[in-house]
């Protein structure tokens, strides 16, 4: 380990960054601890190294540093994180560092942040089915172990709710074991990181949560570092204690903008929107540390919650997210406002990994052909909606009013339910036939006549009564 | 190696490393950084000062440290072993590297592409005493069940061939020796090497005239892609393009399969490996490992790797269309390339052309896809290879004004539009078929033995896409003024492209039976919607009710024609029968 070695050689402060000289053998992306006149301590990284030259970005904000009197010492080491079984149920600030007034971590050992990727080779496929108690998730967009399936929301939509509730009630079918929690705040209100460990402690379910909280008025730098320490603790407790892990990143815009703070400040040649063009990579970085690997038993899974400014989801955040995640479960406004909660925007959203992990022997065999099913029939419906809202319901045909009330049952009966509502899959496979029973057996060409012939009838026999 | 090549670091900011005292050294050299032994690629070069871009993670790596030149150009070997490997961006082989150093990728590995200790039986076609010059085969290896693989003599020598002879051979093995001219002896073995960043030379470009068939129906049948041609596959995320790669890379009619998984999802990489080995090739029966080749270099692999997958990936293609073999390959995704070669660009500090893209991107892609074709390859027996490219493009939010989709559109002859709305109405493949297009077609017909076969599926599409594109019109009116304004007609036209769309160009990628649709089935099942289509028509002219004749149950046989395996495919045609026999109901005097 080579000496740690002291500067006062800080030449010139911008924004998050400082410069400092007649540095030597500084290491690209090692960290520095910062001592100001006053004594206090701020932490920095190194963003890039020339010669003697040596770029800094402070995590905690320059104000307040000056150039004559700060001490910048190099650690010669990247960020770390102290892991042991004892930070199961323990609340960190975004930089790792115990915030709940509990003791310090005696560490096990101490982690890179940035971890290496995992090599293809060594994934096993992700296809266990995760039961959420969610209809719009279970029946259509299912969420399996080791996927990324992230929830594109907008300011004032309830993610924080969906996100509680996947957390509460996910389970693994069959197994009955429950998710260890890891969830990572990064510069979201007090209220909402409180609403979610307030209801962490309710169910109990603390005992079994790491939590990093960078809040809104956190230093906006420091959320850059925020999820890489809620992944290694995830990928300590997952791969090396062999528990299931369910990774909560909220909300992943405002990580994004703090890249884009510090792109900005390094006079970067920006991307779409002022975002660098290395957004993409970045992001694939933390994404991609979701996942299983063979011959280890525990797994992760993250569910990263963004909020699309204006809604638009070409946003580059949701888009570049979209691009490297296993789908997206979309929130809808006008959903919201027709009182449907969780406001699922059923059609755009998706689960690519949803075929490996349902199906007989994992849910049951009718899933895949009635979530087909539903959607084709929902995505005629909504047409319908949309035609009877420009030329009236009078000049819809039968045949599209039939399939405008199933959109609007289906709406209301499937994808509404309470926060609190825990649907077993069943429930959810048997509320889809309950919907498709309004049709004739001909219409429902995406399911197998095998299957409409072995389930159907119970159902149609519940409409006749009804 | 000469020691006036260290140079040592001066600079080091993200995957791109400077370094001085470097003169001598040539552009696209690797060299070899810090004492990690990372490897790296010179991209610019000042003075002594050489710009590095760098394949793996910087962190850790400061000024001072070393750089070694190795005086080469980025290579990759080639040779018997490449079937059923998986490769990380510079061909490091990431099953071995799983043994040897744990499931995460650690720093400077170096393990070399092919395996070194593996024996292979190879079995000389050529005998002592010939003479032999670049490209000519001079024996062959069963390299799995499905490939044979045949050694060529490399470039630049030539001369008479001695001392060759069947036996088992590790691919650094003497196999013979080529003695020239002026009595200089070249050693041949199983392996050469071939620099990714130039194309492999052959004898003559010639244009592709057949069709690459694939099993998909809306491709096939509407959009098809030749041997030796060009396509690409943009969409918005959640659109399919992966899945239609995929669904390429199993069923295509070529005899090896190169798939770059470039700057995409891990899981999508295993979801390949577990796949692959299971699945089974529809014409052999055997697993369609046995004839592929991965590439993956994961999103969150380092970025200047995922800049040369492409080119491991297209260089491992020529080698074996060198062999005279058809050869597929896809890369999914050139957007995420396109990325890596702005990101180097960024730091690299020159000046940005359109979305921060460097200036150099359209000439990029269009060499890259410049790379396939058929053509006649060097050497001797005489023989001809074609290689296809078929990419994918991710446009930020699906747009197709994107610098990466109009630069590639400019070179490539199919173009397969993914559409988010077919999307979220779970029609997949989402090709778009208003505004797809290949330049292919007229060799549709040249997929069936029977000529008049031929022909008629090329009047079929023909009237299928006129229908579709009357559906489109039509809707646009009833959208103004409702259904009831169109004639019985138009309404049968909307129906029958309705079915067209749904019974047809509908394709489920996870259905047993529906996931390939050989070329047979695709005439049928065509011919029995516009059968359909006819007698309906006919039915209408003598007063017959629209709502009747949508009523009629052969329309349920229709729709699950798809579901009728290739082996029954008589009953797909024997369904035309019943069309008959039901319209005939409606209509007592008989439609012939």
């Amino acid at each position: 380990m080579p000496a740690i070695k002291e500067y006062q050689t800080v030449a010139e402060i911008s924004g998050p960054l400082m410069l400092v000289e007649m540095v030597d053998e500084a290491k690209y992306g090692h960290i520095v601890d910062i001592e100001l006149g006053d004594g206090s301590i701020r932490h920095g990284q190194i963003l890039q190294v020339e010669n003697d030259k040596v770029l800094i970005q402070v995590f905690e904000g320059t104000r307040g540093i000056d150039v004559t009197k700060s001490t910048v010492r190099f650690l010669a080491k990247p960020l770390e994180l102290a892991v042991s079984p004892d930070i199961l149920g323990r609340v960190f600030n975004g930089l790792g560092e115990p915030k709940d007034n509990g003791p310090a971590i005696i560490p096990e050992k101490r982690l890179d942040i940035n971890s290496k990727p995992i090599n293809p080779y060594a994934r096993n496929y992700p296809n266990e089915f995760i039961q959420t108690g969610i209809s719009s998730i279970d029946g259509l967009n299912p969420l399996v172990r080791g996927q990324k399936l992230p929830i594109f929301s907008g300011a004032g939509l309830p993610h924080d709710q969906i996100t509680a509730q996947i957390a509460r009630q996910a389970t693994i079918l069959g197994e009955g074991e429950e998710f260890a929690v890891v969830f990572a705040a990064m510069g979201i209100t007090f209220e909402a990181a409180q609403f979610f460990i307030d209801d962490l402690h309710q169910t109990g379910a603390i005992e079994r949560a790491v939590m990093f909280v960078n809040l809104a008025n956190d230093p906006a730098i420091e959320r850059i570092a925020t999820p890489r320490f809620a992944l290694t603790a995830a990928e300590y407790l997952a791969f090396e204690l062999d528990m299931h892990v369910l990774v909560i990143l909220n909300d992943m815009t405002n990580y994004c903008e703090a890249l884009r703070e510090i792109s900005a400040a390094r006079k970067e040649v920006p991307g779409r929107r002022g975002y660098p063009g290395y957004l993409y990579t970045d992001l694939a970085t933390v994404y991609e540390r979701a996942g299983r690997i063979k011959e280890k038993k525990g797994s992760i899974t993250m569910v990263p919650v963004l909020t699309m400014p204006e809604d638009d989801k070409t946003h580059p955040v949701p888009d570049l997210t979209g691009y490297i995640t296993e789908g997206q479960i979309i929130l809808s406004r006008p959903l919201h406002r027709k009182a449907v909660s969780p406001p699922v925007d059923v059609l755009p959203s998706l689960s690519r990994l949803k075929d490996k992990g349902i199906g007989e022997g994992k849910t049951r065999e009718d899933h895949a052909d009635l979530y087909n099913q539903l959607y084709a029939a929902y995505a005629r419906g909504k047409e319908c909606q949309e035609l009877a809202t420009i030329m009236g319901e009078a000049a819809l045909s039968e045949e599209d009013k039939k399939y405008m009330t199933f959109a609007n049952k289906f709406e209301a009966r499937y994808v509404s339910q309470d926060y609190y509502e825990n649907r077993s899959v069943e429930t959810t496979l048997d509320l889809g036939w309950e919907l498709l029973s309004m049709f004739e057996n001909a219409e429902l060409k995406r399911i197998d006549v095998k299957l409409i012939e072995k389930y159907m009838p119970k159902f149609r026999k519940k409409e006749r009564e009804a | 190696m000469s020691e006036t090549k260290q140079g040592r670091i001066v600079k080091v900011a993200g995957p791109v490393v400077v370094a001085e005292g470097m003169a001598g050294a040539r552009m696209y050299d690797v060299v070899r950084v810090s004492e990690l032994n990372i490897i790296g690629e010179i991209v610019e070069l000042h003075g002594d000062l050489a710009s590095i871009q760098v394949y793996e993670e910087t962190t850790g790596i400061g000024p001072g440290e070393p750089v070694v030149d190795t005086e080469a150009p980025l290579s990759v070997e080639l040779g018997p072993g490449l079937i059923e490997s998986i490769y990380d961006g510079i061909q490091r082989p990431l099953n071995s590297l799983v043994e040897l150093e744990g499931e995460f990728m650690s720093r400077g590995s170096a393990l070399p592409g092919i395996n070194r200790e593996k024996k292979w039986h190879f079995i000389p076609t050529v005998a002592d005493g010939t003479k032999v010059g670049p490209g000519d085969i001079i024996g062959k290896i069963q390299e799995t069940t499905l490939v044979e693989h045949k050694i060529m003599v490399p470039f630049g020598v030539e001369g008479t061939l001695q001392r060759i002879s069947e036996g088992d051979y590790t691919v650094v093995e003497t196999i013979g020796v080529v003695v020239a001219d002026d009595r200089t002896e070249t050693e041949l073995k199983l392996m050469q090497e071939w620099p990714v960043r130039n194309p492999r030379q052959t004898i003559k470009r010639l244009a592709p005239n057949q069709v690459l068939v694939t099993g998909q129906r809306v491709i096939d049948t509407f959009f098809p892609i030749a041997k030796g041609g060009t396509a690409c596959v943009p969409g918005p995320f959640g659109t399919g393009k992966t899945v239609v790669q995929h669904q390429l890379a199993k069923w295509v009619d070529a005899d090896i399969v190169v798939y770059v998984g470039c700057g995409e999802r891990g899981n999508e990489m295993t979801d390949v490996l577990t796949e692959f080995p299971e699945l089974k090739d529809p014409r052999s029966g055997e697993p369609l490992m046995r004839r592929s080749v991965l590439i993956a270099n994961t999103s969150n692999m380092p970025v200047a790797a995922r800049e040369a997958s492409v080119y491991t990936g297209i260089t491992i293609a020529e080698y074996f269309r060198d062999m005279g073999y058809v050869v597929a390959l896809m890369a999914d995704s050139t957007s995420r390339w396109a990325e890596a070669m702005r990101e180097i660009s960024t730091r690299l500090e020159e000046m940005p052309a359109e979305e921060g893209y460097p200036a150099y991107l359209a000439a990029r892609i269009a060499a890259f896809y410049e790379r396939a074709g058929r053509a006649k390859c060097c050497g001797s027996p005489e023989r001809e290879g074609a290689l296809s490219i078929i990419g994918a493009v991710s446009p930020p939010g699906g747009d197709l004004s994107d610098s990466v989709v109009q630069a590639t559109l400019h070179v490539v002859k199919v173009f397969w539009s993914l559409k988010g709305e077919l999307a979220y109405q779970r029609h997949f493949p989402a090709i778009d078929w208003l505004t797809s297009y290949s330049f292919y077609k007229q060799y549709l017909r040249e997929c069936f033995e029977d000529k008049d076969q031929g022909l008629e599926m090329e009047e079929l599409t023909t009237q299928a896409m006129s229908l579709l594109e009357q559906e489109a019109e039509l809707l646009e009116i009833v959208r103004l003024v409702g259904a009831e304004a169109l004639s019985p007609q138009d309404r049968l036209a909307l129906e029958t492209s309705r079915s067209i769309r749904e019974d047809f160009l509908h394709q489920n990628a996870f259905h047993e039976v529906d996931t390939y649709t050989s070329m047979d089935k695709q005439y049928e099942m065509l011919k029995t919607i516009l059968h359909f289509h006819k007698q309906a028509l006919a039915a209408i002219e003598t007063g017959v009710e629209t709502a009747e004749i949508f009523k009629l149950p052969v329309r349920e046989e229709i729709a699950r024609a798809k579901y009728i395996p290739h082996e029954f495919v008589t009953k797909v045609a024997k369904i035309r029968d019943t069309i008959d026999e039901h319209i005939k109901q409606l209509h007592p005097s008989g439609v012939s």
